[in-house]
């Protein structure tokens, strides 16, 4: 086994509005060695974009990282200085947002952000840094990438736009990749052809990735790894074939039902019965307990702790394993 | 037949080239300088049934969007029109109907961030007299409820909420101006599985309530199935097979539907498996520079010498589907041939 290349430990990113505080990350553990492809998924608003952020330091107020470490080749990233950080990101940590439009600058053409990305860290000429540019454009799939460097990003399409964020992550082969939804808006081919240069970029370079998607099909063909998040914290987590063979949590097994396939079409899909509970008035026990069949008195009074018998998850009633 | 509800006549959509100064200079000093135009949408005709949604799919890139905002109004046709119920929704540049709302592909971009969601949500009923201001919040209060979202959250900034979150405002806010006819382009790209189902369903419940007419863009083939009555894929432009969608998915007929088909990720339940993934070989072409004839015969595995240099037009294949590839009309003459014989 590999030393871990990041490990982040008890991470508690908290949002402190005039409504009350958001613990939209609240003790989230997990480790990473070279060359791994972890793969995060969960409900919609558990905290997987805010986890992101908070490995790269982005989190502005009124968010802070109240507890916890993240270590990125040994060095603890909470609480470094922000100029000391900024030499990091991009070159050692880089994040392919889930909004496209967070990396690029409607303003500056593609050719020239690009360049700028690369010429942040490598002292190359212009150049040099727009021929790197387009062939790393043509890595994600851009035809004719030297003649669209000049474009605007409002000229490109959404998966476009999609693929030129992945390529200013990926020009520097830093160790670590954090993707927030890299391949939501790009087609089944194109996606593929992502994937497969992903996880070249992992098994030649040892970039390891935290790969978060709802997308269960194309996390399952990736990563070796799976987190499933729900309200902040990690309801499941191991092997990625196991965890979606066999889900123990409760949670997991209603994401799994509610794939397009399991319904026929045009009829309604299964949906998780309730609504995403509010960060700022979680339960006191199970954060799932109200929208579970399984859920006992003692699921609604104290919080599962993590158990691990070869796999773990939080819940005091996991389901048994199908045989 | 009953007459089509939206209709949409050979629109073509290109983008010219800005120049800029250093360029135009270049130029006239005789210097070639990259002009050529992107073609986005060329000569599309389809028509949607009232109630019928229809789903568009096709590569990242190869114009569903700029059709979507053509067919919205958002974006004049360079040429070619688009009827709803027999009437432009464009006139002298301008969108003249509220009858078409859309959902876009990029909650984030879509919402304005000054904005207070309620005030988001209300701003366009208020304006098209749909709701008073007097009846606003409770009008809003409504429309959020009905999309999955607390009421209670009228009062706060899209910044606030998660993806998916927004996402259900920007559906709350397309839905609460009432209209006959639904953009939805990339609806569902942004949420978690259990929130997409929830949005599908909403969306399945709602079209059925509401009678709504629906263009549906995704390049999600699972959701695509699930919500279509027909559907229609585009290649670099144009529209390349067009049909019933059970029939399509279960017996694509152009080369393209059958390679994009296959590609569908699968869930991997195996240890150990190393996944294969299934990209469709060969560059993807440029818009600024499509192929000639076919502009799928790069990477077609059966072109022929003909698809080299004719643009294969969209012909009756069966069933009232459509398809434009030379192959697949030779395969089809020698079958009625055959059948005749
Ligand atoms: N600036 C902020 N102020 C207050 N709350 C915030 C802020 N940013 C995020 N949150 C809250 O933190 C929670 C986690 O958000 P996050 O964006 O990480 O969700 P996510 O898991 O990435 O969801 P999605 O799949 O929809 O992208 C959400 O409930 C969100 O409302
Ligand atoms: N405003 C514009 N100016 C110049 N070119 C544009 C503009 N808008 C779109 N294009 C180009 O038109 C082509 C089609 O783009 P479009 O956004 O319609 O694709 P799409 O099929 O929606 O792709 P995706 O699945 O990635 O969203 C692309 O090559 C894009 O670069
Ligand atoms: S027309 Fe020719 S190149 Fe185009 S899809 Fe058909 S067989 Fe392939
Ligand atoms: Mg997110
Ligand atoms: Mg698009």
């Amino acid at each position: 086994m590999n030393a871990p290349l990041l490990e982040v430990e008890g991470l508690r990113t908290h949002f402190f509005t005039r409504a009350g505080v958001v613990k939209a990350v609240d003790g989230v553990s997990f480790a990473l060695a070279p060359g791994e492809i972890l793969g995060l998924v969960g409900e919609s608003g558990s905290g997987k974009s805010v986890t992101g952020f908070s490995l790269l330091g982005l989190i502005d107020p009124p968010g802070r990282i109240v507890d916890g470490s993240v270590r990125l080749e040994g060095e603890e990233l909470v609480g470094m200085p922000t100029r000391a950080l900024r030499r990091l990101r991009g070159r050692r940590i880089a994040m392919v947002f889930q909004d496209p439009m967070m990396t690029l600058n409607p303003v500056l053409s593609i050719g020239t952000q690009m360049s700028l990305a690369i010429r942040a860290h490598d002292a190359v000429s212009d150049k040099a840094a727009r021929e790197r540019s387009a062939a790393v454009l043509a890595r994600v799939g851009i035809p004719d990438a030297r003649a669209r460097l000049d474009a605007f990003p409002h000229e490109f399409s959404g998966g476009m736009r999609q693929r030129v964020a992945i390529a200013i992550a990926m020009a520097h082969s830093p160790a670590v990749i954090v993707a927030d939804e890299p391949t939501t808006a790009l087609d089944v081919s194109i996606q593929a052809q992502i994937l497969f240069e992903m996880r070249e970029l992992a098994r030649e370079s040892g970039t390891a990735l935290v790969w978060i998607s709802h997308d269960l099909a194309t996390v399952s063909s990736l990563a070796e790894r799976i987190l499933v998040m729900y309200a902040g914290r990690i309801v499941e987590e191991g092997a990625t074939a196991t965890v979606l063979r066999d889900p123990r949590h409760p949670y997991t097994r209603g994401l799994l039902d509610s794939l397009p396939a399991t319904a026929e079409p045009g009829r309604p899909l299964n949906q998780i019965p309730g609504t995403t509970p509010s960060l700022l008035a979680l339960p006191p026990g199970c954060p799932f307990a109200p929208r579970c069949a399984h859920a006992s008195g003692s699921c609604r009074e104290d919080p599962p702790r993590r158990a691990a018998a070869g796999r773990a998850y939080r819940c005091h009633h996991p389901l048994e394993r199908v045989a | 037949m009953t007459a089509p509800f939206l209709s949409l006549d050979a629109i073509t959509r290109r983008f010219e080239p800005r120049l800029i100064l250093g360029d135009r200079i270049a130029a006239r000093l005789g210097a070639r300088v990259e002009n050529r135009p992107v073609r986005a949408v060329t000569e599309v005709s389809l028509e949607i049934a009232k109630g019928e949604t229809l789903g568009l799919v096709g590569e990242s890139g190869c114009g569903k969007s700029t059709l979507g905002r053509v067919v919205a109004g958002i974006l004049p046709p360079t040429s070619g029109t688009v009827l709803i119920d027999g009437k432009p929704v464009i006139e002298h540049g301008r969108k003249v109907t509220t009858r078409v709302q859309t959902v876009f592909q990029d909650p984030y971009a879509s919402l304005d961030p000054r904005m207070r969601i309620g005030d988001i949500v209300a701003e366009g009923p208020i304006a098209h007299g749909l709701a008073s201001k007097a009846d606003a919040p409770g009008y809003v209060r409504d429309w959020l409820s009905r999309v999955g979202l607390d009421p209670d959250f009228a009062g706060r900034y899209p910044h606030q909420f998660s993806g998916g979150q927004r996402q259900r405002v920007a559906i709350a806010r397309a839905l609460a101006m009432q209209p006959d006819l639904l953009v939805c382009d990339e609806p569902v790209a942004s949420l978690d599985v259990s929130i997409q189902a929830q949005i599908i369903n909403l969306f399945l419940e709602l079209r059925r309530e509401l009678g709504i007419t629906c263009l549906f863009i995704s390049h999600d083939l699972r959701v695509v199935r699930h919500v279509s009555d027909r559907v229609a894929i585009m290649y670099l432009g144009r529209i390349v097979e067009i049909g019933a969608t059970e029939a399509i998915y279960r017996d694509p007929q152009h080369p393209y539907t059958r390679a994009l088909l296959g590609s569908v990720p699968k869930l991997v339940l195996e240890d150990d498996e190393l996944v294969r993934f299934e990209t469709i070989s060969g560059e993807i072409p440029s818009p600024l520079a499509p192929p000639p004839g076919c502009t799928f015969h790069p990477r077609c595995p059966v072109a022929v010498e003909a698809c080299r240099r004719e643009v294969p037009v969209l012909f009756d294949d069966s069933d009232g589907r459509m398809v434009a590839c030379h192959v697949r009309a030779m395969e089809r003459a020698a079958m009625t041939k055959e059948g005749s014989a």
